[in-house]
Order: structure tokens, then sequence, then C-alpha cells
């Protein structure tokens, strides 16, 4: 398990270096400085400027010095926000971040797992053609199309909810975000869910129970879910990804305070440190994430540590 | 009698095909939606950056001419949604076919040569796989500014990892069989066989594989323009049109309404005719992920 467990953290390690490294070259090799602007400068206050963001120093010792400052838990300052550090601006949008995110995970695997067990119990019947028909429509309608026609089904028209904002995360203003995030991840963990367990459910072990005369509903808890959780567990990796990618529209979208918002903002006033801070803080739990989860399938299935 | 002709992969796979309703309704569909885009521009009286000035930010209606209304520049936005959809289907299947490419080559010469190379390649893709595209496209957006060549080539990018993966996989299980081994004791070299031994018969997975990329691509374009890093205005695409939707969702139902669900019946199709090509191809895997 320990030699498991260091192999994937040598590979985690080269792509934390690989995207640190795209990233800040990117930057420098983008036209245009953080800081052209329309008027032109007295060239000793554009040196001290360059000075004082150690601009002035060759490449590889400012990629040096920004990897000195990430471990430090430090991503430069901000050139859009002047009075703010990059860190700070991503401390004041986590915790909203977090929550819709979290909470969306936590949807995304019940309700998916449930639907995808219910879908596999009743194979080609009415409740599995309604759950594969609905998570059809999760996958094959993105986020950022639900969002607004549900704002306009539920808010606008109908004013059950509010349109946005953030409430100080009370649940009436939880609640879409939450839902429109977390539907392409519920049905993608819905069909995955759904066919795991009818192979599972195929296999001599599962016979031998039913044979045995165990109900079936104990079947499923204690012999069947285990083993059909396996892929749902690896797709935990790509769902963490997908979440932190739609999180940054729907935050534009219903107005909240994340850090996705910050990104938007950034990304369209050429905020370069502010990006790419959140391109390396993103990058960073998705890379750990991953790794968690790998760690975490070696733990419960032996063959996969075995096998490498 | 029973017809004893020798019929190929194709012809089994296209019956298979026509009888899965969903599929061939969604391959009707796609077609219609096809043609729609590419002729009706033409047929319609304004273009997609004309201004009505007795018509702004009006609602759908027969009579004035604007079947899906107008937006608040007054432009017309049945011709704006068909432009957004030759927009978005363009970037689609051109990021496809560069993902294609790229995905063809890296898996066939990996799982082709073997050994350290194929290592080394499988490698790279493990470790590219981890990243955030999603973010690193946007940061290229940021960055380079936001032209439609740039789409096409981040978007491709993206895709030809699992490509790659697929392919190798295949080409592992190609390479030992018989007919690649005549060719190879016949002295054809490893560029040639590749070509024209193992790339054929990887084409069934891989147009499985291209029909399910084709509405991710489309998600992905959308998405970067509805953050407004996608295409320029006055041209537009499906995702900036919902973008420009959901800024007017109070007053203008109708501009997130008809790209939306435009769109979304569109990546429907897909998804359909996706499915229904994988059960027709490969019949191996017919659970349903």
């Amino acid at each position: 398990m320990l030699r498991f467990t260091l192999q994937r953290l040598l590979t985690g390690i080269p792509t934390l270096l690989v995207l640190i490294a795209l990233a800040f070259f990117l930057i420098r090799a983008a036209p245009g400085g953080p800081f052209d602007t329309e008027r032109q400068l007295a060239p000793e206050i554009e040196a001290a400027i360059r000075k004082a963001y150690h601009l002035d120093e060759p490449l590889p010792q400012q990629f040096a010095r920004y990897l000195g400052g990430l471990v430090r838990g430090d991503f430069g300052p901000s050139f859009q926000y002047r009075e703010y550090t990059v860190t700070e601006l991503i401390v004041a949008g986590l915790p909203v971040s977090m929550t819709v995110g979290g909470l969306a995970m936590l949807v995304a695997v019940l309700v998916g797992v449930a639907a995808g067990t219910t879908a596999a119990l009743r194979q080609n019947r009415m409740a599995d053609h309604a759950v594969m028909a609905a998570a059809m429509t999760g996958i094959s309608v993105p986020s950022f199309v639900m969002a607004p026609l549900l704002i306009l089904l539920l808010a606008v028209g109908l004013r059950w909810l509010p349109a946005g904002g953030y409430g100080d995360g009370h649940w009436r203003y939880l609640l879409l975000p939450v839902l429109t995030l977390a539907l392409p991840q519920i049905a993608y963990i819905a069909r995955l869910t759904r066919a795991s367990m009818i192979e599972v459910l195929r296999s001599p072990y599962i016979r031998t129970a039913r044979a045995q005369g165990l109900a079936l509903r104990t079947i499923v808890l204690r012999h069947a879910l285990k083993p059909t959780l396996l892929p749902v567990m690896s797709y935990l990796g790509p769902a963490t990804a997908a979440l932190l990618t739609g999180s940054v529209v729907i935050e534009q979208i219903f107005g909240l305070p994340g850090i996705g918002r910050f990104f938007v903002n950034g990304a369209l006033n050429r905020d370069y440190t502010l990006v790419m801070g959140v391109v390396v803080f993103y990058g960073v739990l998705i890379v750990v994430f991953n790794f968690l989860v790998d760690v975490v399938y070696g733990l419960l299935d032996p063959r996969i540590r075995h096998r490498t | 009698m029973t017809d004893l002709s020798p019929r190929s992969l194709w012809q089994d796979a296209w019956d298979a095909l026509r009888l899965n309703r969903a599929a061939m309704a969604a391959l009707w569909m796609l077609g219609i939606l096809v043609a729609a885009v590419l002729i009706l521009p033409l047929l319609l009286p304004w273009t997609y950056e004309q201004t009505d000035w007795d018509a702004i930010a009006t609602a759908p209606s027969i009579a004035s001419g604007h079947w899906f209304g107008t937006d608040s520049l007054g432009r017309d936005l049945l011709v704006r949604t068909l432009w957004g959809g030759r927009i978005s289907l363009l970037v689609a299947f051109v990021a496809t076919g560069v993902s294609l490419a790229i995905g063809i080559t890296w898996g066939a010469i990996a799982g082709y040569v073997g050994g350290r190379l194929d290592q080394l390649m499988m490698r790279v893709v493990d470790i590219l796989y981890a990243l955030p595209f999603m973010f690193l496209v946007i940061l290229l957006m940021v960055l380079f500014g936001r032209n439609i060549f740039l789409i096409f080539v981040a978007i491709g990018a993206i895709n030809w990892l699992d490509m790659a993966r697929i392919v190798r996989g295949q080409t592992l299980s190609l390479k030992n069989r018989e007919f690649v081994e005549a060719a190879r004791a016949g002295g054809v070299p490893a560029s040639r066989i590749i070509r024209r031994h193992i790339v054929p018969n990887l084409l069934g997975v891989v147009v499985v594989y291209v029909t399910l990329t084709i509405p991710h691509v489309i998600i992905v374009e959308s998405f970067l323009s509805f953050l407004g890093l996608g295409v320029q205005e006055p041209m537009t695409s499906w995702g900036a049109l919902v973008n420009e939707g959901a800024q007017e969702l109070e007053t203008s139902w109708w501009m997130i309404v008809f790209p939306g669900v435009l769109l979304a019946a569109t990546l429907y199709c897909f998804n359909f005719l996706g499915d229904g090509l994988r059960d027709a191809l490969d019949p191996r895997d017919r659970s349903g992920t």
C-alpha cells in the first residue's frame, strides 16, 4: 500500500509542476504587460514598478520566486485589485465556493447513486427508462442553459425562489445554484451506477446470495453496493474538476461572491496574477483530490494496488 | 434461402442503427438542423448584425417578421440563432477533427511501437489528463485574445487525450493479428502498416467516440462564449446568445429560450446518435454508460 501511495504521489507531483510551469510561461509569453496603460509612464517609474514586482529578473529566477511563494501559500499581488493579494481574494471567495461545490458534490453522489440503483433494479421497465431519460437531459443540457431557464421559470415567472445572490447561505438562495451545478454530475453518476450495478447483480456471488434466500434489499445494500461504487469512486476525480469548472459559470449566473466570480472578472480585466492564482489553486485542488481518490480506491480494491 | 454474400461491419452497423428509433430520429433532426443553419440565413431578409429600428427588443411575432423576436439592439434573433448554430457546429467539427488527428496519431504510434516509447507517451497523456484544461484554455483566451483559430486548437487539444488512450488500446490488440503480421513479414514499413492496416480497423471505435466528442466540444465552446471569451461581437455563437439572454432574463425571455433550447436539442441529438452508434458498432458494451 505504501508503495502504491508513493507511486501515485510520483505522478501527481510532475502534473503539478507542469501545470504551474504552463500557466507561468503562458502568461510571460502573452503580448502586453499588466501595466500597459493609456498614458506613457516615465521610464524611471516603469522601471520602479517592474522592480517592485520583480519583473526585471531573468525568467528562471521569477519562476523560482513564484514557486517559492506558492509553497508558502502566497500567490502574489493582484494586478487589478491593487490593495489585495491574490491569496486574500481566494480566501474571501472560498467559503461560498466550498459551500456550493461541496453541497453539489454531496447531492450528486447521493441522488446519482440512488437513481442509478433504482434504474438497475428495474432494468428495462418504466422507472429505468424514466431515470435514463432524465440522465440524458442532465448530460445534454449544460448548466449555463439550465440555470437561466430555471431562474426564468422558478424565480422570474413563479416567484418561488430568489433569482440570485448569496443571502448569507440561506437554503432558498442555495437551492438553484447547487441543483444546477449538481445536475450533470447526478446524470453521469446515475449512468455509471446503473451500468455497474447491472454487471454486479449478474455475478455468481450475488446468485449464491439469492439462492440462499436473502432479501433483495439485504443483497443490494450489503453485497452489491460496495463493488458497484468502485467505478463511481474513480469518477469522483473528474467530477471534482467538472464541478469546479461549472462553479465558475454558476457563480456568474447567480451572482455568488465566490472564487469563480473573481476568476471571470480577472479574466475579462486581464488580471494575470489573479487568473493564474485561481488556475493554480483549482489545479492543485484537483490533483490533490485525484490523489486522495486513487489512494482510497487502492484501499478498497486490492487488485488495483497489485497491478501496477 | 438465406443470403450468404459477405456483409461488412458497416453494413451490419447501419442495419442495427436503423432499428434504433431514437438514434434515427436524432440523425434526421441533425440533418434538418445543419440544412437550416446553412440555408435559412440566405432566405431571411435580415443579417446577423442588421438593426431593425422599428423593432428593438420585441417579442416573437409572425406579423413583424421576427419569428424569434429581436434583441436589445433590434437584431433578428432567428438569424442570429442560425448564425450561432453555424459557428457552434463549425467549431465542433473542426475542433473534433483536430483532436481526432492528434489522438489517432499519438495513440496508434504509442500502441504500435510499444516498449519505452509507449510508456513515455502514455505517461505524458496521464500527466496532461490530470490538468484542469478548462482553466488553462480560459487562461489562453485571456492572454492571447479571442480569435476563432485559437478556439479550434485549444478545444481540440483538450479532447485528444481520451482518443489517444482508446486508439492505443485498440492498436495493442490489433498489432498481433495475422494480417498485420503478414504485412510485417512482407516488409511493409511501420508507418505504412499503421496507415493502411491499423487505422482503418480503428474507425468503428473512432466514429462512436467522435459522435460523443462533438456535443462535448459544443459545450466547451458555448462555455467559453458564455464567459465572453469566445467569438467576438457582432458574430455570435449559441453560448454567446445564451449569455446575452441570461442578462436580459427578466425583460426578454425569448432571448434565452430559443438559443438555449436549440443548443440543448442539438446536444440531445448527438448524444442519442452516439449511444445508438455505440450499440450498433460495439456489441460488447450495451450496458449504457
